[in-house]
């Protein structure tokens, strides 16, 4: 297990890259913990396969160094690196049987046969398949067969680091919960580096300590999933993080009071923003409360779905969602409040803090 | 549900039927009608049973047309396929290469049976042609005229020129629909290139190989034209196939009742065959 120095990292896919547009991963610098789980969160095409690729070294960086441990590895191969990876898709030798699946990574390594045959029967009943040992791995069912990909990557005691591939694509939706809950099991039990590429927020939450959330080539955010719900860094990542995304609208600012429309909110304190920047308030539909006083708003309609209500309304003109609870009542002449301590205050679509 | 029926939905089928009769099974039950009768000419025909029948199996020039057969079908697949899978793996996988090779490789199975054989007659002639001219101005003694082992050479040769690339273009198509993670999962492994021949490219092509091995059993099983145009058969009986003899018998020396014996006894022995390969290959492929 290794810690993950991504030093100065830049990626573009064409020769000679002109302007910044054209790099697909624009500068990441980053360092990973030894042991941690990190998800990879964005939407498609955001870069997050080329980061992984860059790590799993399919792919070289056009700049920058990775090093794991300290040690420069940015122009080893995949092998040398001595990591595993989980693809979309389950890749197994469907000749072989489960067995020899998971000892095919010891025996090309020239591993002792009692030494993988100790290692082998380890794995199968760490991922639950000790009775399909002898069976061959074509009949199995997609999940079975994912798990034998990811049993291939555990089954060497000296990875760096385990990759997944946005690897629960084609698993059954009851089947994904069993698999991620085994993943965490595995996780904890055994505390690999962990890096999971994917664009569904429930897994990426679910799975990681930190969530590493990309939006066009970049890294916006990493946080701890009840970070990026309370303080999103960026914009997207408050419209990306949550269901529904959080409210953001514009606002003009004058020391702690902020103006949305024609209505006027004290912060409590003054955020700090450079001249002439795009200001913007953000607030998540959980921290907005219906009632009879407050600010008028408008409903457009109500989402009922099942544990709770989602109102759709229009507030100084914008559209906003607001969370009731399933029981909550909804006036006839409704009005709005905002919890202050949940506003985030936006400027360039960057949050900014508070000043002095 | 309920089915509607309608029997005059059969109707549809009766120009398929038509067709179908003409050009199969009249001419293949006018062949059975041949193989049992016996005839001295005025269109007038005796009932022999299963005489012909015995007859032909009892000949060694049967037996002997058999075995030139079962030989040279074993070459060709023994050469063709190994070295189809060889070219194909070693094809480029994307860019400018591929369309180039893939129509020089096509350019082969464009050629009408009968070109390939005179192209190969003449490129081989001692006299004019440039292969025998070559070999011969090297010191090679080469006349596939009166050397049987010549003439086999020049006719196996001919046919891994025509046909190999049928194979490659199967491998191919069967090696390009393996997803590029099953190579990057290989690489992580730590396989080596033979592992990854064994244990991913061969499985996938293993549908493929199986149409390409039947495709090139049949063919050169049914060879024809190629040896009648470059050997005629000889030198002797050298590369008489059954097909060349069947001809002989029938047109060359017109006994109709045992031509047309053979021709079912051939056509039963090829479809014994084609029904053994597919059956063993799918049922491995079950199994596994």
């Amino acid at each position: 297990m290794a810690r993950i120095n991504l030093d100065h990292i830049r990626h573009a896919y064409g020769e000679k890259p002109k302007s910044e547009a054209d790099y697909a991963l624009k500068e990441v610098h980053h360092e990973w913990n030894d042991g941690g789980a990190y998800a990879l969160l964005g939407p498609s095409g955001c870069g997050k396969t080329t980061l992984l690729n860059i790590i799993s070294g399919l792919l070289q960086p056009s700049e920058g160094r990775i090093l794991f441990d300290g040690k420069d590895v940015t122009y080893l191969s995949t092998q040398e690196r001595n990591i595993a990876q989980v693809f979309q898709f389950p890749v197994i030798y469907d000749t072989m049987t489960v067995y020899d699946n998971l000892a095919f990574p010891l025996r090309n390594r020239g591993v002792a046969e009692p030494e993988v045959d100790r290692r082998v029967r380890e794995i199968l009943e760490m991922i639950d398949l000790a009775g399909w040992a002898k069976k061959t791995a074509r009949g199995l069912t997609a999940d079975q067969k994912q798990k034998i990909s990811l049993g291939r990557g555990l089954v060497r005691n000296d990875v760096n680091a385990i990759l997944f591939d946005e690897p629960l694509t084609v698993i059954d939706p009851h089947m994904k919960w069993v698999l991620r809950s085994q993943l965490k099991k595995l996780h904890r039990q055994f505390g690999f580096t962990m890096v999971y590429v994917t664009h569904d927020q429930t897994e990426a939450l679910t799975f990681a300590d930190k969530v590493v959330v990309m939006y066009d080539g970049q890294i916006v955010q990493i946080g701890t999933p009840a970070e990026l719900f309370e303080k999103p860094r960026h914009t997207f990542v408050g419209y990306f993080i949550g269901s529904p995304g959080m409210n953001v609208l514009p606002a003009s600012i004058d020391g702690s009071s902020i103006k949305v429309g024609e209505e006027t909110l004290d912060l409590g304190y003054r955020p700090e923003i450079a001249a002439g920047a795009k200001t913007e308030l953000g607030i998540r539909p959980e921290f907005i409360s219906l009632s009879r006083d407050g600010m008028p708003v408008s409903i457009s309609k109500i989402e009922d779905i099942g544990r709770q209500k989602i109102v759709r309304a229009e507030f100084a003109g914008k559209p906003i969602a607001i969370v009731v609870p399933e029981d909550g009542e909804i006036p006839a002449d409704p009005r709005v409040a905002f919890d202050a301590a949940a506003i985030n205050i936006y400027a360039d679509s960057w949050r900014v803090g508070r000043e002095g | 549900m309920n089915k509607t029926w309608n029997n005059k939905a059969w109707f549809m089928v009766l120009p398929v039927l038509l067709l179908v009769a003409f050009s199969a099974v009249i001419p293949l039950m006018t062949v059975v009608n041949y193989s049992v009768q016996d005839t001295f000419g005025n269109n007038q025909f005796f009932w022999n049973g299963v005489g012909w029948f015995s007859d032909v199996l009892e000949s060694d020039r049967f037996w002997q047309a058999l075995g030139r057969n079962l030989l040279f079908s074993g070459i060709i697949l023994a050469i063709q396929i190994p070295l189809g899978i060889l070219i194909a793996l070693n094809m480029p996988k994307k860019g400018l290469g591929v369309p180039v090779c893939l129509v020089l490789m096509a350019l082969p199975l464009l050629i009408p049976w009968n070109v390939v054989g005179t192209i190969w007659q003449v490129f081989g002639r001692v006299d004019i042609g440039l292969l025998g001219r070559t070999l011969d101005a090297l010191g090679i003694n080469y006349n596939y005229v009166n050397n049987v082992f010549d003439a086999w050479v020049t006719l196996i040769v001919m046919d891994v020129w025509h046909w190999t690339s049928l194979v490659v273009l199967l491998c191919y198509a069967g090696l390009v629909s393996i997803p590029e993670a099953y190579y990057q999962a290989a690489k992580i492994d730590g396989a080596s290139r033979w592992a990854v021949f064994r244990y991913i490219q061969l499985p996938k092509m293993k549908r493929v190989l199986l149409i390409a091995f039947l495709l090139r059993f049949m063919d050169s099983f049914m060879i024809y034209t190629e040896p009648f145009v470059v050997t005629g058969g000889g030198p002797g009986n050298s590369t008489t196939f059954l097909s060349i003899d069947l001809v002989k018998m029938a047109i060359g020396q017109f006994d109709l009742g045992p031509a047309a014996a053979m021709s079912i006894i051939y056509f039963l022995i090829i479809l014994l065959f084609s029904w053994i390969f597919y059956t063993v290959m799918t049922s491995s492929d079950e199994q596994a």
